[in-house]
């Protein structure tokens, strides 16, 4: 059984009377300790696809399993305790509570699980992403490059199967984001599921299947045959 | 999440804006203080009128000379129905009756070498010790011999003492009254101001040489029975009530000529007057707690816009609604009761800088305190409810992107 199983899903925004089709319906199966790619020009879809990927929103049409469950007929009760238990989030702006030091943003979502050890197991997360020594820093006190680590750490603590991360390095320089993959491909390689939303080939050459969005739909979805050969390839703007 | 997750998210959303907190709990801590004091006010008036009235002695029936319609005492000697035959008859006919004294008392000049005041003069009976409970501290009152000869003796109030004789020991000095010589035979005990009479302020002769020597009448003003239990005094009312119409021929058809009030008819009036200003100016006060709820609901509604992110952040990983709901729930009850606490030390404060420069007494009552402090609690609630709802049925997506 696959981790994660979409089906014909579609989404349909209805923005001021008008319908916008985000998503004309994509089948997609993602096996546990992918590294999965998602690309694609703006507004082809891919962040959408994510949003009902991470159980922030939910698809208009289709079905979407994951962890063989259907995920479409859960309430936000169960859909907020799968983003917990299940899924990590990075994003491209960090997403780091202000005024709160890195230590309790990583307990965050420890916070909502109920769990008793927050303290150690979120310093374990930052000594993990090499930031045990900043446990103490507010967000304004950090680089960019040490926020998402927090972020990433953040997204590990509460050991989750799938890690979501959208564009993480959007804004970050290119050695920064260098480190950033870096720890990503280490996660992979601890068999953790990651899905990666990016329009930089480089990037998206540390995953090892690209999947290619265009206008709601899926163009391609081919595994990633060796670094050089796909920055050169399709999935190149 | 636990409360008391919820609670440090709170105190940390507060500390990060502490001048926003602190005007936005403003309202609560107003409200709460003026329900306090106001409340403390109404309760000290009623406690002074509830001191004052039982100083009067207990289990006590109050005849006034004519119809009166409040229980005030009647001016001049318009009305000249009351006299000491009645009192002796009322003490002889009126089963359970134990004391009686009748009063005659005006206002006259005292004179003692060079000082002079002008203080009530009260004609009283030997009884009036016990009936009224109030007695000399110093030397004695007079006697029923004294009384029955016209004895030109006087037992001064604490007031009037201190004036007179303010380094001369007053007993056994000779005062004089309407140009009257007295000997001074007493000292009354303090019986202290209220917030109409001061209680002090007065002079004591027996009844008759009030009425002969001094001001020539022979009615009474007041006559103050004493009854032996509570119990028995509506059946005394209603004897002495018949006995006085019978005393002074009056035919059915005819009001009463006198009027008599107990003490139960006299607190009633005035704890009646004072639970309303009590409930008046509590409320008053109450719509400023309602005042201050809506600006923390206004405070909340900022707060949730300016954390739309935050609460998107929450969401991502893992809050749930009722999280979401709790959090700004919390805060916002925490701002009521932070602003209630506050509140509580302003309203105690408040009432005691009343008492100390504006005189009057306050009576702190812990159940007002209460109250007001639970309906802060409740205010923080209800006005933080509509806030927190709009927060947890945020959309996690439209949050995320929130800028």
């Amino acid at each position: 059984m696959s981790l994660i199983t979409v089906r014909n899903v579609e989404k349909i925004y209805r923005m001021d009377g008008v319908e916008v089709h985000a998503l004309r319906g994509i089948s997609l199966a993602i096996e546990p300790g992918e590294f999965v790619a998602i690309m694609g020009p703006s507004g082809s879809g891919k962040s959408t696809c994510m949003n009902i990927l991470g159980c922030l929103d939910r698809p208009t049409a289709g079905t979407y399993l994951l962890d063989g469950t259907d995920v479409t007929t859960l309430g936000d009760e169960a859909l907020a305790r799968l983003r917990n238990r299940r899924l990590g989030f990075v994003f491209q702006s960090y997403n780091l509570l202000p005024r709160t030091p890195a230590i309790e943003n990583v307990e965050l979502p420890l916070v909502y699980a109920g769990a008793v050890d927050r303290r150690a197991r979120a310093r374990a997360a930052l000594d993990s992403v090499g930031l045990g020594a900043r446990a103490g820093h507010l967000p304004t006190q950090l680089s960019g490059g040490e926020q998402q680590r927090v972020a990433i750490a953040r997204a590990l603590v509460n050991s989750p199967a799938i890690i979501l991360a959208d564009e993480p390095t959007g804004n970050l320089d290119s050695s920064t984001a260098g480190e950033i993959m870096g720890l990503l491909d280490r996660l992979s390689q601890q068999g953790i599921t990651i899905i990666l939303v990016t329009h930089e080939a480089d990037i998206a050459a540390h995953a090892r299947r690209h999947v290619l969005f265009r206008d709601g739909r899926i163009v391609s979805d081919e595994p990633a045959r060796s670094r050089t050969v796909v920055a050169q390839g399709p999935a190149q703007r | 999440m636990t409360l008391g997750a919820s609670f440090r998210i709170a105190l940390r959303a507060m500390a990060a804006n502490p001048l926003r907190s602190l005007l936005t709990a403003l309202g609560v801590i107003i409200g709460v203080g003026a329900v306090i004091a106001m409340v403390a006010i109404g309760q000290g008036a009623r406690r002074a009128v509830t001191d004052q009235v039982q100083a009067l002695g207990s289990n006590l029936l109050t005849v006034f000379a004519g119809q009166a319609q409040i229980a005030r005492i009647v001016r001049g000697d318009a009305v000249q129905t009351l006299n000491i035959e009645d009192a002796e008859e009322i003490q002889k006919a009126v089963s359970g009756v134990t004391g009686i004294s009748a009063e005659y008392s005006r206002q006259a000049q005292v004179v003692f070498r060079a000082e002079n005041v002008i203080s009530q003069i009260s004609g009283v009976t030997p009884q009036f010790q016990e009936v009224r409970n109030f007695r000399p501290a110093r030397g004695e009152f007079f006697t029923e011999a004294e009384m029955r000869s016209r004895a030109k003796v006087a037992v001064v109030g604490k007031t009037v003492a201190d004036r007179l004789f303010p380094d001369t020991e007053p007993i056994g000095q000779r005062i004089k009254i309407r140009g009257i010589t007295f000997t001074v035979i007493g000292v009354m005990e303090e019986k202290g101001a209220t917030s109409f009479t001061d209680r002090d302020d007065i002079v004591f002769v027996p009844l008759t040489t009030a009425q002969r020597r001094l001001f020539g009448v022979t009615h009474v003003r007041t006559i103050h029975v004493q009854v032996a239990s509570a119990q028995e005094m509506p059946a005394a009312q209603e004897a002495l009530t018949e006995l006085l119409r019978q005393r002074h021929r009056l035919a059915p058809h005819q009001d009463d000529d006198f009027t008599v009030r107990s003490q139960a008819d006299i607190l009633q009036t005035f704890t009646s007057v004072s639970q309303t200003m009590t409930v008046l100016l509590g409320g008053i006060a109450a719509v400023s707690l309602i005042v201050g709820g809506i600006g923390i609901m206004n405070i909340m509604l900022v707060s949730v816009t300016e954390r739309t992110r935050e609460i998107g952040i929450r969401m991502a990983v893992g809050a749930r609604r009722r999280d979401i709901m709790l959090q700004f729930l919390v805060e916002s009850v925490a701002l009521s009761v932070g602003g209630g606490l506050i509140g509580i030390g302003v309203g105690v404060l408040g009432s005691r800088l009343i008492t100390r420069f504006a005189g009057w007494s306050t009576l702190l009552s812990l159940q007002a305190v209460l109250l007001a402090f639970a309906f802060a609690v409740a205010v923080g609630v209800f006005f933080g409810l509509y806030p927190a709802q709009r927060a947890a049925r945020l959309d996690p997506i439209v949050a995320l992107r929130h800028e």
